[in-house]
């Protein structure tokens, strides 16, 4: 299918995702009769990955392209509706896929802090970004700080943010796709990595973001069905009504009676309770509204959410798409916490309290040796790898009582969606798909950071700063040659399991907020903003992030001495700083590292501004950003009358696109 | 198509946005500093507090995003800014 049918795909839109849904069910159904028919677990599951990437290859290759506006936004022509689709699942990583609900299990109330933050950031998208870049008809977001900001130094600075913030992200996708393979089919993490990476590359190398977008429409439909089955089932098998969502009031209510009786049987002690429901039991509320920011703003200016809205035919369409994207995270994001919720009360009553020596015998709980073994969840703090490791464990805590406690009980924040198919008794075919819908989160948000990546190396540094007169051939074949190194060295950075950069994660969205938003939100709302204040701004924005986010994780003792008047550390936690310091200094040499590991980790508690999270870290940067933005441009010259016109071209929906490409 | 002030459709479209920010504001933050006392109120099972954080406001902000598209296109149309004329 090349351009000259593809008006014929898009005008056939709804009848094609109709038959593939069908199509795609019809398999799980096969795939069910398969399981009754005694095919053995790890086949069916190397059937769902193996299907399910076959088709994405096929989706891929029908959409390659040699056009350079197909490459870069797919023609500009993907409906408001499926741009939506695509964006939800560009949006929803293997983290919000497998690790939300697991994050709202651990920390109650506070874990909405994500939920809110990841989708309260569209409104900002499509209020104040969005569809003022469509207009503007960029190819990518260093491609609207060059024009705007006058030149190399302004899109050099966007590229180091934007590279900061999507690789690392890149990465934990793939890590993601190597867990998720290894957990589900016992395939080795090394072997899945590489597997996840030819289904990323099958994706994107033949088509850009054509092939990404018509992809990541069939991954969504993949990844929500996946998700809502567990706990629509569990849902009616409880309460006999198949509405998680509103269901899990009931939920709710159950979780806190079975906290109080939990506290009168002594499973827990009042103080260390953390009720499911109570606001800022976690998070204080300066941390918890810092958070909801940071996210928020961060969703606004990650170049790969925005650059899914190049792609629509019009401005109109780019805000509608927006409305449509929410819609479809929003279906996703309220169901995580009815997932919390059902596994906690699960976890409550049939764990918690239960006598160790009885663990094994109950059937129900098969799960919970088979995550244990895998190091998912921990009993008196041991992997739970089989009744006689725990009742072993058990033993040797002083004065334990043979009965589960809620503090002897640990389980991973991943193993919440994985293990609800096997809490609500379905069959491994459901655990299949969950498999597969984790898989379509991970590859479909990879995909679109790696042509975020690649695309900023192909279009912005090397058509634009190294050979502005290549032909498009060249620029093509320059375009996938980068996209295959930077997909290539992301696997192989994600094969050695880099605990560090899946844990920087979080940090994306901070430095995305403070690098990027002020550029682009003032280069559209003030024309008074010139370029040596946007360049001020996103330098001392970001770098302040950055050295905050640095300083507080990697160099705790330096950033906490050197700023300990600001720190909201309390007096209790400054004594344990000296004396963990003083134990380190005087440590012998062999027990130098532990002093060191012990003092160091409460170091990092303490080495803040004001008691602010490392994670929130754009509390400082983002308004300093803006400031410095602000101030520096009303020191320098305004911008010119000729910029000021491009502004209010910008502004205003009609009229086409700014930026024209010559040779498409 | 330029027949449109694009003075007067620039202050409606920055109204609009400052509305949609404000809206955005309350159900972002807003409501939120009050969890623990809306949590007295139980709705269908759901302490009021943490519904609106998983819930309440999400679908504000759904609902919210739809009406801005159409708002929008509608001060577009009036000043003659909007595409195809």
């Amino acid at each position: 299918m090349a351009a000259q049918t593809g008006d014929a795909f898009t005008s056939n839109l709804s009848r094609i995702y109709a038959t593939y849904t069908g199509g795609f069910a019809a398999f799980v159904l096969l795939i069910a009769v398969l399981e009754q028919m005694g095919v053995p677990d790890h086949i069916l599951g190397y059937l769902f990955v193996f299907f399910t990437i076959a088709v994405y290859a096929m989706i891929g290759v029908l959409s390659r392209t040699m056009q350079v506006s197909e490459y870069y936004v797919a023609g500009r022509k993907v409906p408001a509706f499926y741009n939506g689709m695509a964006t939800g699942a560009d949006w929803m990583s293997a983290a919000s896929f497998i690790g939300m609900a697991g994050t709202l299990y651990a920390l109650g109330y506070d874990g909405l802090a994500y939920i809110l933050g990841w989708t309260g950031g569209y409104v900002l998208v499509a209020v104040l970004v969005a569809p003022y870049l469509r207009k503007f008809g960029a190819y990518t977001v260093p491609d609207f700080l060059y024009a705007r900001y006058g030149g190399k130094l302004a899109s050099i600075c966007g590229i180091v943010v934007l590279m900061s913030c999507s690789f690392t992200y890149v990465v934990a996708q793939i890590v993601g796709t190597g867990l998720i393979a290894s957990r589900f089919i016992g395939m080795d993490f090394e072997i899945a990595v590489y597997v996840g990476l030819i289904g990323i590359l099958v994706c994107s190398l033949l088509g850009g973001m054509r092939a990404v977008t018509w992809t990541q429409v069939a991954q969504y439909i993949v990844l929500i069905v996946a998700y809502l089955i567990p706990v629509v089932v569990l849902s009616a098998q409880k309460y006999g009504v198949p509405l998680p969502q509103i269901m899990y009031g009931n939920v709710l209510q159950e979780i806190t009676a079975r906290e109080q009786e939990m506290v009168a049987q002594g499973l827990v002690a009042a103080e260390a309770l953390k009720p499911h429901t109570q606001p800022f039991a976690n998070l204080d509320p300066l941390n918890y509204f810092g958070l909801i920011l940071c996210l928020m703003v961060g969703t606004a200016s990650l170049p790969h959410v925005l650059m899914r809205y190049f792609t629509t035919p019009s401005v109109r369409d780019a805000r509608k798409s927006v409305a449509w994207s929410l819609l479809f995270i929003f279906i996703l994001y309220f169901t995580a916490p009815a997932y919390a919720a059902f596994a906690k009360l699960e976890i409550y009553t049939t764990v918690i309290g239960a006598q160790v020596a009885d663990l094994a015998a109950n059937t129900d709980l098969a799960w919970l040796f088979k995550w244990g073994s895998i190091g998912l969840v921990k009993i008196c703090g041991v992997d739970a790898a089989s009744a006689q490791a725990v009742i072993d464990a058990c033993a040797k805590v002083a004065d334990h009582p043979g009965i589960v406690r809620l503090a002897d009980f640990r389980i991973d924040n991943d193993a919440i969606v994985i293990s609800t198919p096997e809490i609500a008794g379905l069959p491994y075919v459901i655990a299949g798909l969950v498999a597969a819908g984790g898989l379509a989160a991970a590859l479909s948000t990879a995909d679109g950071l790696l042509l975020a990546i690649a695309n900023a190396l192909s279009h912005d540094i090397y058509y634009k700063m190294i050979d502005p007169n290549a032909p498009t051939a060249r620029r093509l074949i320059i375009a996938r040659v980068l996209l295959v190194i930077v997909a290539v060295f992301a696997a192989y950075v994600a094969s050695f399991r880099p605990a560090d950069i899946v844990a920087m994660v979080a940090w994306a969205f901070s430095l995305a907020a403070a690098g990027l938003f002020p550029a682009l939100v003032l280069g559209i709302w003030s024309k008074r903003t010139n370029s040596a204040g946007a360049i001020a701004g996103m330098i001392v924005g970001f770098g302040l992030t950055l050295y905050y986010l640095v300083g507080t994780r990697y160099y705790a003792m330096g950033f906490y001495e050197m700023w300990s008047g600001l720190s909201g550390a309390s007096e209790a936690a400054i004594t344990k700083y000296n004396d963990l310091k003083a134990a380190w200094e005087a440590a012998a040499p062999e027990a130098k590292e532990a002093a060191w590991k012990a003092f160091d980790t409460h170091a990092q508690t303490v080495a803040n501004w004001f008691g602010v999270r490392n994670i929130s870290a754009a509390l400082f940067g983002m308004p300093i950003g803006f400031i410095v933005m602000m101030v520096v441009s009303r020191l320098t010259p305004a911008p010119s009358k000729e910029l000021q016109d491009l502004i209010d071209e910008i502004r205003r929906p009609s009229g086409g696109v700014v930026m024209k490409e010559k040779s498409a | 198509m330029a027949n449109g002030n694009q003075e007067e459709w620039w202050a409606s479209t920055r109204g609009l946005m400052i509305t949609a920010l404000v809206i955005w504001f309350i159900f972002s933050f807003g409501i939120h500093f009050f969890a623990t006392a809306l949590n007295g109120i139980v709705v269908f099972g759901f302490p009021l507090g943490f519904y609106m954080a998983a819930q309440g406001s999400l679908i504000i902000f759904v609902i919210l995003l739809f009406w801005f598209a159409g708002a929008q296109d509608k001060i577009d149309r009036e000043h003659g800014f909007a595409e195809e004329g």
